[in-house]
């Protein structure tokens, strides 16, 4: 098998404050390979954004700094690259979208004007050549008449027009990889699936790898192949989609698909749904052992979670684990569990 | 019997202004066109829609935070629209309401005890020792630790904050609750913390909720009824299983269509039924 597009290894990004230095990304390591998605899962502070800021050399330093760790980006690593060097492989090679499409385009500029410059930076095209390339863009992630609204301005457009230029914007570079932080969670959930659509079959149409880094399982279980999930600065579980969903091993995976209300089950109006007790360490003094053992259901006195911190181990092949009560190798199913 | 509240053919509209002196009104943008539903006490009617479907207005004007253009609210065989001053006053003693955002609805300079106090201080109720008893009660009950009283809003995270804001809203014993947004601003593990205090704080204390919200699965876990909104009219009401189930509108089913679930097998036949749908739906 060849080497995945983007593999990164045991990567450290920490922040250094005034209160002190903020663990965000402890020890991250993930990979992703051509033409698949990976969904990277969690909760605000669980350092899903800033692990993806840090693959494309985003952060801001300071206070932020890379302190350890690989990104290996089709052979080469990006950690040890200059500044100019990233700037050509964010336009050329990696593109990432954001959340809030309206701060991420400049108000004052036409689509027009903010497409074709992008298109003419990364490559010497005539802006005639540029121009048609733009709405050739535009009219693939499904903007209506696009030589007209090539001359608009930004707030002319509904949010999730607004995204859609981002995508275009994103793809004028013919990216191999693309990077999409909540890229649907500004938008009402009818447009969000037509934006998840449109990102998938970009995804299949130009054989790009994507990662996709969201707060929300639904969306997970629509767009990716394989999950990572995060919490408090680290992976704790990785796993196929299918897996994850079907047999969840980390005691947080659990409890955070316990927690989610169902849209297909009536049975959550009578119930209750199963809270995590508690709230997430806090990254400026993590403790020592396991991140989630202080609202943990299985962590116990003698099994020592709280003071030796696990690591993160294969059960299956492709499943990983950071825990040292995973589903399958406890007793019995806890009580209350979802099937 | 007679419903707790009742709303009918409510409209909200808001005039488009121009001119920069002589300022005219040059149109109206209709956000509520006429919408009727009722609450009975210890009930929850869930209202859905999308951004701009005049669900949070439609709340507003119940609570005449905004006043209705037309259309009839009785809240316990009065009619609200006709009121104003020390009646409505009185009457939003029972009617109150919790906020999306709790770090916006607030005030970020008093404490926590304050904050809670004030509805009792408002409408003068008990002296200065029972209504600091009272607040310590409150905040037990939401789950606040009361240690906290003299705390600044601040100093918690969104799922406190939120505890705080529910703390105010039950102060002076309301029999409705409007929950505009209460847990779309919070993770998933301290919203569920959240849904589960609303559940039992309406078996406790008999409330009755208009819980307003665009999350479908959130609002189903807690929803008796629901009336489906777009564009300012409630397309579907029903029972919250019917309505789930067996959608009647095109819009409601497109709308529920939308919706991911976490199961990637069964998301795939979702995504199936979904483009059909939507190809049928002009949103």
């Amino acid at each position: 098998m060849s080497a995945p597009l983007l593999e990164v290894r045991d990567l450290r990004t920490h922040f250094f404050t005034r209160e002190g230095v903020v663990n965000a990304v402890d020890g991250v390591s993930l990979s992703v390979d051509r033409g698949r998605t990976l969904g990277v899962v969690g909760e605000s502070g669980s350092g899903k954004s800033v692990t993806a800021l840090s693959i494309i050399g985003l952060i801001p330093k300071p206070p932020a700094r890379i302190v350890s760790g690989e990104v290996i980006f089709d052979g080469r690593d990006l950690t040890t690259l200059s500044e100019r060097q990233l700037e050509d492989v964010r336009g050329e090679r990696i593109a990432m979208i954001f959340q809030d499409p309206m701060t991420s385009l400049n108000p004052t500029l036409t689509i027009e004007t903010q497409l074709v410059e992008t298109i003419r930076r990364h490559t010497d095209v005539p802006r005639r050549e540029a121009r048609r390339r733009a709405i050739e863009l535009l009219d693939e992630v499904g903007i209506p008449n696009p030589d007209a609204r090539i001359k608009d301005y930004p707030h002319r457009l509904s949010g999730g027009m607004r995204q859609r230029v981002m995508i275009a914007i994103a793809l004028s570079c013919e990216p191999d990889l693309l990077i999409a932080d909540e890229p649907t969670t500004a938008l009402d959930v009818t447009v969000q699936a037509q934006v998840l659509d449109l990102l998938d079959d970009l995804r299949r149409e130009h054989d790009m790898a994507m990662i996709v880094i969201t707060h929300d399982m639904g969306v997970i279980a629509e767009v990716a192949d394989e999950v990572a999930v995060m919490y408090a600065g680290q992976i704790v579980e990785h796993a196929s989609a299918a897996a994850l969903f079907a047999r969840p091993e980390h005691p947080y995976t659990e409890a955070l698909l316990g927690a989610l209300p169902q849209l297909e089950d009536h049975a959550s109006r009578s119930g209750r749904l199963t809270a995590i007790p508690g709230r997430p360490p806090s990254l400026l003094d993590p403790p020592p052992g396991c991140r989630f053992a202080a609202r943990c259901l299985y962590a116990g006195e003698p099994d020592g979670c709280a003071e030796h911190p696990p690591e993160l181990r294969e059960l299956r092949p492709g499943h990983l684990v950071r825990s040292e009560h995973p589903a399958s190798e406890r007793a019995r199913p806890r009580e209350g569990a979802p099937a | 019997m007679s419903a707790l509240l009742e709303v009918r053919d409510l409209v909200k509209r808001f005039p488009v202004k121009r001119g920069l002196f002589f300022e005219r009104t040059v149109d109206y943008v209709e956000a509520v066109g006429g919408v009727s539903f009722d609450i009975a006490a210890g009930e929850t009617l869930g209202l859905v829609g999308e951004s701009g479907s005049g669900k949070s207005t439609t709340g507003y004007c119940v609570l005449q935070l905004m006043r209705p253009t037309s259309g009839s609210v009785r809240f316990e065989g009065r009619e609200l629209t006709e009121l104003s001053g020390e009646e409505l006053r009185r009457v939003r003693r029972n009617a109150q309401i919790v906020f999306q955002d709790p770090y916006a609805s607030l005030d970020p300079r008093m404490t926590v005890g304050n904050i809670v106090a004030e509805p009792l201080v408002v409408h003068d109720v008990g002296t200065r020792r029972d209504r600091r008893a009272r607040v310590r009660e409150l905040l037990d009950v939401v789950g606040f630790d009361p240690v906290y009283v003299n705390r600044y809003p601040h100093e918690f995270s969104g799922g406190q904050r939120q505890r705080i804001g529910i703390a105010r809203a039950l102060a002076l014993s309301p029999r409705l609750i409007v929950c505009d947004e209460p847990v779309s601003a919070l993770d998933v593990s301290i919203q569920a913390q959240i849904i589960n205090l609303l559940k039992d704080l309406q078996a406790e204390f008999g409330l009755a909720y208009l819980f307003i919200a665009h999350d479908l699965a959130v609002v189903r876990s807690v929803s008796d009824r629901i009336a489906v909104m777009h564009h300012g009219r409630i397309v579907e009401t029903g029972l919250a299983k019917d309505v789930y189930e067996r959608p009647k509108d095109p819009y409601t089913k497109a709308l529920l269509a939308s919706v991911p679930v976490p199961d990637p097998a069964r998301m795939q036949e979702r995504k199936a039924d979904r483009r059909k749908l939507q190809s049928a739906v002009a949103m």
